[in-house]
């Protein structure tokens, strides 16, 4: 084993090591500073660049570290109302969509994970095949039909419908999880006389938690990035979502880099701040919930 | 946990039983029986529970295809009346050259993201399974462009690629001053320009994806292995490899789904351009419907669009993912 896998490190590593492949992890520790390095230095040209006059990113766009550190840009975007506004909308529709997804999910695959009756199938796969449906290729459709409604330029317009598309994945990722809860539970809970609601409401949900978390974080994430239906939706300024105001703002102060780069980067805190925080539990989530 | 597990249960357990699935628990059999006898409670705590959702999704989601499938049969600008168009949509769509190219745009991304990227994250993920320090910092940071919006990563890719911008800048202090092109003012370079600033949002997702199934992989199977002399590249090549299949399946199955969708980079990096270069099937959706306000001719491309990533989930789901996931869709649609 030594001979062929490892032959410099000896008998010593062989002792010391868990993982088949010590010997070599300084090749691991190259690829990983590359792999920082690639990711991280876009994100500091943009939070540093914040810093920089316009004149300083003209003339030497690739020197990271501002001469002088300018701190206008940054002030003039946190005192701009209209980044307010977008965060704002953002938030509001992201949380409504949020919660009309989870709620609205978990009622429906309490009801086909817990009540046996027929077509009980049949219903689950009425709404898997919503998972053939991704939002980019509904988009017009959802367009037009906004649009019959007079649902344009409402926040709810948007929200309402990115619920709608978060269902899919909600009830395919809760079904099994509220399956899984033992009967013994159900029926302990409905000889001490709970009602089948009161079960899922006061057991099967607070029990339910982690799997809730997962869908909550995919449908608010997803929602949170949203582009496409908003930019559909949306005409107003008033109205726009954080994407679209980052990819406006852009467009509007097109010779005024600095600041377009400080807009940017208070743009990435609520994301980044949100990944910090919660890592585990959002690297998990989207990652866990690919699996399903 | 399929159709034949709960008939066979069924069939075997007998007359006493009303519920079917789990009819193997005598106390569950109780419950449903006397489910049964409060029949019309039940019924309406299903309708409730179930109410919300399937309006929802009937109006938001099935509503609009079927809307839009009537209306691709129709020329409709927003506001007068419909004129009946028959196949004319569809052919005009099929038959146009910015079409086939949006198409090709797409197909091209969905290769270059099998060609590149899946052995990338692959390679990359290997190399990164091992004990170092640091490795939680390293799970954070290259899953930090994932949760970043594809709107943001457009406006600061936008902005390094400028034309003596930041990229061109390193490219001469490189030495590499003679590989400096216009990124995103060529037609010939724009979409694999777009092809490298996707891998860096997304390649973050893949290597974790990949972390997660390796660590999967029993350490024991691959001590098994070297005890019996395989080398490491036959370690990898024949025991990890398979045994990373179902993740490497379904990175496939996202990858080509969202490379089949792509919008918001390309629209906000290149507008479809220069010269429709970069179009792709949604970016072509927007232009030439919604902003020309030809909807009966929009609606039609996206359902070709609709059509062409619901066979691709079909098949794949059908004879690549099925051993996998005992595939949720072709149980149910196939």
């Amino acid at each position: 084993m030594s001979a062929t896998v490892n032959t410099t490190a000896g008998a010593a590593a062989l002792r010391r090591r868990r993982g088949p492949r010590e010997g070599r992890s300084w090749v691991a520790y190259l690829v990983a500073i590359v792999v920082i390095g690639i990711t991280v230095v876009p994100l500091l040209f943009v939070v540093l660049g914040g810093f920089r006059t316009n004149a300083e990113l003209n003339s030497d766009p690739a020197a990271l570290i501002p001469h002088h550190w300018v701190w206008s840009n940054y002030t003039s975007v946190l005192t701009n109302a209209q980044f307010w506004r977008n965060i704002y909308n953002s938030l509001l529709i992201a949380v409504v969509a949020t919660a009309v997804a989870v709620g609205v999910g978990s009622m429906a695959a309490y009801a086909l994970s817990r009540y046996n009756f027929r077509g009980s199938e049949a219903f689950y796969g009425f709404f898997v095949i919503g998972l053939l449906f991704p939002i980019g290729v509904a988009a017009l459709p959802l367009f037009l039909l906004l649009h019959d409604l007079h649902m344009l330029e409402h926040w709810w317009g948007v929200a309402i419908p990115e619920a709608a598309f978060s269902l899919p994945a909600t009830i395919v990722i809760l079904r099994p999880f509220m399956r899984a809860v033992p009967g013994e539970i159900e029926d302990a809970a409905m000889i001490d006389g709970t009602s089948r609601l009161g079960f899922f409401w006061r057991i099967l949900l607070p029990l339910s938690r982690p799997a809730l978390i997962t869908v909550a974080i995919l449908a608010f994430v997803t929602s949170w990035n949203a582009y496409l239906l908003p930019l559909l939706a949306f005409n107003d300024q008033s109205n726009f979502t954080l994407p679209l105001g980052v990819a406006n703002f852009q467009t509007q102060y097109t010779q005024d880099t600095a600041k377009i780069l400080a807009f940017t980067g208070l743009s990435m805190v609520p994301a980044l701040a949100f990944l910090a925080v919660a890592e585990r539990r959002i690297v998990g989530g989207l990652t866990g919930a690919v699996k399903g | 946990m399929n159709r034949a597990d709960v008939t066979a249960g069924a069939a075997s357990a007998g007359p006493a039983v009303a519920g079917g699935r789990t009819a193997g628990r005598p106390a569950r059999a109780a419950t449903a029986r006397a489910g049964r006898s409060g029949g019309r409670r039940r019924r309406l705590e299903l309708a409730l529970l179930l109410a919300p959702a399937t309006v929802l999704f009937t109006a938001f989601v099935l509503a609009p295809m079927a809307l839009a499938a009537y209306y691709s049969f129709y020329n409709w600008n927003g506001y007068g009346a419909l004129t009946s168009a028959g196949l004319s949509n569809y052919t005009s769509a099929i038959r146009g050259a910015n079409f086939q190219h949006s198409v090709g745009h797409n197909l091209i991304i969905v290769g270059l993201s099998l060609i590149i990227q899946l052995p990338l994250s692959i390679g990359l993920a290997m190399l990164l399974n091992r004990r170092i320090k640091g490795r939680a910092f390293l799970r954070l940071v290259v899953f930090a462009p994932y949760v970043l919006s594809e709107a943001i990563t457009a406006v600061v890719w936008y902005q390094m690629l400028q034309p003596n911008g930041f990229v061109d800048q390193v490219l001469v202090s490189l030495g590499l001053g003679s590989q400096v092109h216009d990124w995103l003012g060529s037609t010939s370079l724009v979409l694999y320009t777009l092809f490298v600033v996707i891998t860096w949002k997304y390649i973050g997702f893949g290597i974790i994806l990949l972390l997660a199934g390796l660590q999967g992989v029993p350490v024991e199977l691959r001590e098994a292995a070297a005890l019996d002399g395989a080398s490491s590249w036959q370690i990898t090549r024949h025991v990890v490899m398979p045994l990373l299949g179902p993740t490497i399946r379904i990175w496939i199955f996202l990858s080509v789904i969202g490379s089949l969708q792509l919008f918001d980079l390309v629209w906000i990096m290149t507008g479809g351009g220069p010269a429709e270069a970069s179009n792709t099937m949604v970016t072509y959706i927007y232009t030439f419907g919604i902003r020309q306000q030809q909807y009966g001719f929009a609606s039609a491309v996206a359902v070709i669009l609709f059509i062409i990533c619901f066979a691709f989930a079909l098949v794949y789901q059908r004879f690549v993912l099925r051993r996998d996931t005992e595939g949720a869709l072709t149980r149910v649609v196939g």
